[in-house]
């Protein structure tokens, strides 16, 4: 058996329950990602990536198949996995410190314990001085850092996100790659990470998961091998850069096509 | 914060042009707000318009004075009412058969639409039925719940349940079904039981939305007063109404309106403006 933090073996995900009416979403599918280790899940819209996602997470259930965690079957939410969604989770009626201390409701922590938590992660993802701000006092990329703060605050053993800049503009989408660039590279854990943005996976990840169009199976595996530690404009000039993004586009294109 | 969100300036098309000098202040742009001495002079005026058109119609004899008094004879009306008494009795027995009959329907309303909300099976345990009775007209229980509660307040209070709670349930059952999904879901990764998660998740989140329906059914409770003291009343803004109608004492008619419009307006305002101070946080701006 292929060794993992995750391991996802023969995953199926058939929505429906009207026989003729079923949809699958994933068909036969398997992965790995190992321990600090920074994987992508790149494909066309619609490809699964994200359900993949959710049935890791323990948010959907598997139709046919296994995934394991440390070894143990999926079978629920829990707090050993983080997880950044696209949409903005926050707590609205919560300032930002008190949004991140949520996360920490069930670590066993005391309340100083868990200030001091709180401050190191909000100096983290850079919003010192946004302690007492409201979400809609925040700008989107904003919200996002708050979200990631959220989720590596209580040191979940994995972390999962689904496209957490795909609502964001480019500007602001590129900041928050360098930011999640650096803050991974200082504190390093297990990602796997959603993204329909090519550029992005290869920026960030060590390996990359090309799926096809639905039915979503894995397509390609591409091993990032570009040099850490990486930053948007060094890594972006590298040639190797250049004809890997060629490559994982050429293999999504033919996806595409319909 | 530099990203993103447009800033009102920069989304109102010419102000960056125009620069320094005094904008004109332009009122029919679509969806863009509008000095405030604007807005408010506006609805003023509204009414201003109305009264007067009102004053002018009875003054000319337009209509004749037992159709519709003028706005003179209402005021009239208004201090006999107030000096004899009269009005703080219909007051009190109003405002007390409102507020127990909401009260009554709300305290019922929140847990089943909360249960509604949240479980499919309470959705379809409960939703069947009360789809079914809300739309049974309020007025058609009035014989019904004298035979079954007699003609005392409870009776009045019954009324004003049958009206509003149906409404009230399913409202209350929407508000907390818009509490995204996502935000349930990260909170299952923070490690809570679905328990705490109801707590310390839905229930706030769905809170403003909550509250606007209290504001919205409260109002409903106004509008069934007059049914539920339509019979079987001797006291009560909606019974002084009933009765000037069998004397064509139309200047009470008016007077009884008014003051009911008048207090639903100003429950309205208070719960509008409880929301801005409970929940700043949910405040969009446009």
């Amino acid at each position: 058996m292929e060794q993992g933090k995750l391991l996802v073996e023969n995953v199926w995900k058939i929505f429906g329950d009207r026989r003729d009416a079923d949809v699958v979403a994933v068909q036969d599918l398997s992965l790995a990602v190992r321990d600090n280790e920074f994987v992508s899940l790149v494909g066309p819209s619609g490809c699964g990536k994200s359900t993949l996602l959710m049935m890791a997470a323990g948010l959907e259930s598997i139709s046919a198949g296994d995934i394991l965690f440390d070894g143990t079957p999926v079978t629920g939410p829990g707090a050993d996995r983080g997880m950044v969604f696209q949409s903005y989770t926050l707590f609205p009626w919560l300032s930002v410190e008190e949004n991140i201390r949520f996360a920490l409701k069930k670590s066993g922590l005391g309340r100083s314990e868990q200030g001091a938590l709180v401050r190191e992660h909000i100096q983290l993802v850079g919003l010192t001085g946004f302690e007492r701000a409201y979400p809609n006092q925040l700008s989107g990329g904003m919200r996002q850092r708050v979200a990631i703060a959220r989720a590596l605050v209580y040191k979940p053993r994995m972390l999962l996100m689904d496209e957490p800049f795909g609502a964001l503009d480019a500007q602001t989408r590129l900041q928050m790659q360098e930011l999640l660039l650096q803050v991974w590279q200082a504190h390093r854990t297990t990602v796997l990470f959603v993204t329909h943005d090519v550029e992005e996976a290869l920026l960030l990840s060590d390996r990359i998961y090309v799926m096809t169009a639905r039915p979503g199976r894995i397509k390609a595996e591409i091993a990032v091998d570009l040099p850490r530690p990486r930053n948007l404009l060094e890594t972006e000039s590298d040639p190797r850069f250049a004809a890997l993004r060629r490559q994982v586009l050429t293999l999504i294109r033919a996806e595409a096509h319909i | 914060m530099s990203d993103s969100r447009p800033s009102s300036a920069a989304s109102q098309p010419g102000a960056a042009r125009r620069g320094r000098r005094a904008a004109p202040v332009r009122l029919l742009d679509l969806r863009t707000d509008i000095p405030r001495r604007w807005y408010i002079g506006a609805g003023v005026a509204f009414i201003a318009v109305f009264l007067f058109a009102w004053a002018v119609a009875t003054w000319l004899h337009w209509v004749s004075p037992i159709f519709l008094p003028g706005p003179d004879a209402v005021l009239a009306e208004l201090q006999d009412q107030a000096t004899s008494g009269v009005l703080w009795a219909d007051l009190w027995a109003s405002v007390y058969r409102i507020t127990v009959g909401w009260i009554v329907s709300t305290l019922l309303a929140v847990p089943i639409g909360i249960l509604m909300g949240n479980f499919r099976l309470f959705e379809g345990l409960f939703e069947p039925f009360v789809d079914l009775v809300r739309y049974m007209p309020a007025v058609a229980f009035v014989p019904l719940t004298i035979l079954w509660l007699g003609v005392g307040d409870t009776q009045k209070f019954a009324i004003l349940f049958i009206g509003v709670f149906f409404q009230e349930v399913l409202l209350i059952m929407d508000n907390v079904k818009t509490v995204p999904r996502d935000m349930i879901q990260v909170s299952y990764t923070f490690g809570l039981s679905r328990g705490e998660i109801l707590r310390s998740v839905i229930l706030p989140a769905a809170m403003p939305g909550i509250w606007d329906t209290f504001r919205i059914t409260i109002g409903w409770a106004w509008t069934y007063l007059v049914v539920a003291e339509l019979v079987a009343a001797n006291v009560g803004l909606g019974y002084r109404i009933m009765r000037a109608q069998r004397f064509l004492e139309t200047d009470q008619i008016i007077l009884g309106i008014l003051v009911i419009g008048v207090l639903g307006l100003a429950t309205d305002y208070l719960f509008k403006w409880s929301y801005r101070r409970l929940f700043p946080w949910a405040l969009q701006s446009r």
